[in-house]
């Protein structure tokens, strides 16, 4: 990795431990230390409303027969945030590691994260992004209801939000903020899932077709053109329509297999300009075999643009399983997934705005938290864009 | 011009090939056909599905399938729809036409809305109204189209209906009941009303995307030398901004013009399906579902096609405002 040359950027943002006079520091550092305490503050605070949400089942744990692997993850999930906050915590008062903090040396990717942590916006969809994967792992804890549980047909279906039921309830009775939580699992899976696939396939075609160039890079790029010139919508209903029996794992196959296109244009592009450097060159003189330089030294070279496209993938994905399911051809119905609930809703709109409503607030606060961090990441990451 | 126009035209031509023929593999080689889904009752007799499946070629090996699709289509014939019996050259004109009124319009939107959005943030960089513009835009730019349109429906055809608002959009169809009945200016009213939510909830979203594009566009030429020269001379600062700085910026953003037509197409599945409007997006979704193979065909080729149109006019268009681009 090139180091960064000793300019503007690598000057250390806050003044040496020792040259700060007692009480006199300079108000910026006074403001990262605030800062720094206040989200300490409200991810201590996140953490206790978790376990106190979830006290009455872990309470009853002990008591219960079979507790299911579920039920476990989450405990687990809550044991290793306690332990990562208190690590943090110790990290931010004791004086030592701040000390060495300051004192480490600037990687690219230290220039980067430095520049992204000035970025409130994508700090912020940082912050939901973590919020939203802790969710899913401690969902069995927190949901108030099964998502399945289908309550008294006359009393209990269509209510409206209330204390008891926050977001109301849906045709069968079930509650529609345990549907979403759950929901939240399924679509953030899927994303992550699919746009592993698809990343891991646009790295690879990106790169032999750059590496390699010639009549390897003609075929490949003829074909990423071709299902470039397609709708990806109308693609995956094709594909996703002629099999009989949907499950999740076709829809995940079948996203990550049509949403890799735009990846491999970038990483060819880097590639074609890698190759020509002498570090390549120089690998290529040790004799090193093709293979192994482009696993080695080409592809990490590349995945600065890459990770900025995941992240952004990533709140695409979600956006594109959404909108299958809502054509009742992603998640099918008994699983709760935020598309199918809006398609739900949209039979009992007339009556019940909120089967609608909600599902589709957690789709566009789960797609703002994934832009605005893709976004900081873009940023953070390419040298031109830093100001 | 003309000699780079029809080079690219032809290579144009593979990749549809290619695209149509992936198509018709994956929809050929995956179980079941269009004649189970017809006759799923059981009282309909083995031998009349037998007839209905030679009548409709299905019993012949696929490649001679795919070869007699393929020789029937190099002569402009699409076939003819299993699933609303009538021959594919009658339908297509006229969903294409419906999806092109929806897709057009809310394009216009689009440019219009994220253009002006583009401007105002670019010209008060910073200000409050730049932030909330910013975010509206990545809130806007982050929704699901279908939900969006599915509130539009709930806000400005329910809600308005029961209160008895001054604006009341209806929620489905291209036109009224009673549109037989209008004079001349009724029936564009009527057209315009049934328009409106469909094109907005297309078209919001991208215009978000335009926006952003329209920022970085305009922020990157008001920064350069020309601009602060045309200033130095003391020209007002609209003829600035909309003259010199406008015509500047619109060359990356008239790239898009041809790209967003994909986007426009994937959202018009949703959207025609929740409006109900009789489009390309509706009949290609309920094609696949009733396996009706030639209509799929036939769709996915105009599909690919105005897709592969759209970015060579972007192409040509970049060529055009921009001289020292040539496409040669």
């Amino acid at each position: 990795m090139v180091r960064a040359s000793p300019d503007v950027e690598s000057v250390p943002p806050e003044p040496m431990p020792s040259a700060a006079p007692e009480g006199g520091a300079p108000a910026r550092a006074g403001g990262a230390a605030w800062t720094r305490i206040v989200t300490l503050v409200l991810a201590w605070g996140f953490l206790f409303s978790v376990v106190y949400l979830s006290w009455a089942k872990i309470r009853g744990i002990p008591g219960m027969r079979r507790v299911g692997v579920d039920i476990w993850l989450s405990l687990a999930t809550l044991v290793v945030l306690f332990g990562a906050l208190l690590w943090w915590t110790w990290q931010s008062v004791s004086a030592r590691h701040l000390a060495r903090r300051r004192a480490r040396g600037d990687s690219q990717w230290a220039i980067a994260a430095r520049h992204f942590k000035k970025n409130r916006l994508a700090m912020a969809g940082l912050a939901v992004m973590i919020l939203l994967y802790v969710v899913t792992l401690v969902t069995p804890l927190i949901a108030p209801y099964d998502p399945a549980a289908q309550g008294d047909i006359i009393t209990s279906r269509y209510l409206g939000p209330s204390a008891e039921h926050l977001m109301g309830t849906d045709k069968f009775g079930r509650d529609i903020f345990s549907r979403v939580l759950y929901g939240a699992r399924i679509s953030l899976s899927i994303g992550f899932v699919a746009v592993g696939i698809s990343m891991t396939l646009g790295t690879l075609i990106g790169a032999l077709a750059g590496y390699f160039g010639g009549w390897v890079d003609s075929v490949l790029m003829r074909f990423t053109d071709m299902m470039l010139a397609f709708p990806r919508l109308v693609l995956l209903i094709v594909v996703i329509a002629v099999f009989e029996n949907q499950s999740i794992w076709l829809v995940v196959v079948v996203l990550g297999l049509t949403g890799w296109m735009g990846t491999s244009r970038i990483v060819r592009g880097e590639v074609l300009s890698l190759r020509e450097r002498e570090f390549v060159q120089a690998a290529r003189a040790l004799g090193m075999g093709d293979w192994r330089i482009i696993v080695r030294h080409v592809i990490p070279n590349t995945m600065a643009p890459v990770i900025v496209s995941a992240t952004l993938g990533i709140g695409l994905t979600i956006l594109t399983e959404a909108s299958l399911s809502f054509l009742g051809l992603g998640v099918q119905p008994p699983t709760p997934s935020w598309g199918n609930m809006v398609s739900d809703g949209r039979d009992a709109l007339t009556q019940a705005w909120w089967i609608a409503t909600f599902p589709g607030l957690a789709i566009v606060l789960t797609v703002v938290a994934f832009n605005l961090l893709g976004d900081g990441l873009r940023d953070a990451l390419d040298p031109r864009l830093r100001t | 011009m003309i000699g780079y126009l029809l080079r690219r035209l032809l290579g144009a031509i593979p990749l549809l090939l290619g695209i149509l023929t992936l198509i018709f593999f994956v929809m050929h080689l995956a179980p079941g056909d269009p004649t189970d889904r017809i006759f799923s009752n059981p009282n309909v007799s083995p031998e009349v599905i037998e007839q209905m499946r030679r009548n409709l070629g299905l019993d012949q090996p696929i490649h001679v399938q795919y070869g007699r699709w393929l020789w029937s289509f190099v002569r402009g014939d699409f076939g003819y729809s299993f699933g609303q019996m009538r021959p594919i050259n009658e339908i297509l004109p006229t969903v294409l036409w419906n999806t092109l009124q929806l897709t057009l319009i809310s394009l216009v939107v689009i440019f219009v809305l994220g253009m002006l959005i583009g401007i105002i943030q670019a010209v008060r960089q910073y200000s409050v109204a730049d932030n909330v513009l910013t975010f509206l835009a990545l809130f806007f730019y982050s929704m699901p189209s279908f939900w969006f349109a599915l509130m539009l429906i709930l806000i400005f055809s329910l809600r308005a209906g029961q209160e008895g608002w001054f604006v009341q959009f209806p929620a489905s169809g291209m036109t009224s009941i009673d549109y037989e009945y209008m004079g001349a200016g009724g029936r564009f009213m009527d057209r315009v009303r049934h328009l409106f939510l469909p094109a907005v909830a297309l078209g919001v979203g991208s215009a978000a995307g335009v926006a952003r594009y329209m920022r970085g566009a305009m922020l990157e030429v008001i920064h350069q030398d020309f601009i602060r020269t045309a200033r130095a001379k003391g020209l007002s600062e609209r003829t600035v901004i909309f003259k010199h700085a406008l015509r500047n910026a619109l060359i990356p953003i008239i790239t898009l013009l041809g790209l967003y037509l994909p986007f426009l197409l994937s959202g018009a599945v949703l959207v025609e399906t929740i409006f109900a409007w009789p489009g390309m997006g509706r009949t290609i979704v309920e094609a696949i579902l009733a396996r009706d193979y030639p209509l799929v065909m036939a769709t996915s080729f105009v599909i690919a096609a105005i897709v592969v149109l759209g970015n060579l006019l972007s192409d040509v268009l970049y060529a055009v405002v921009d001289p020292r681009i040539r496409n040669e």
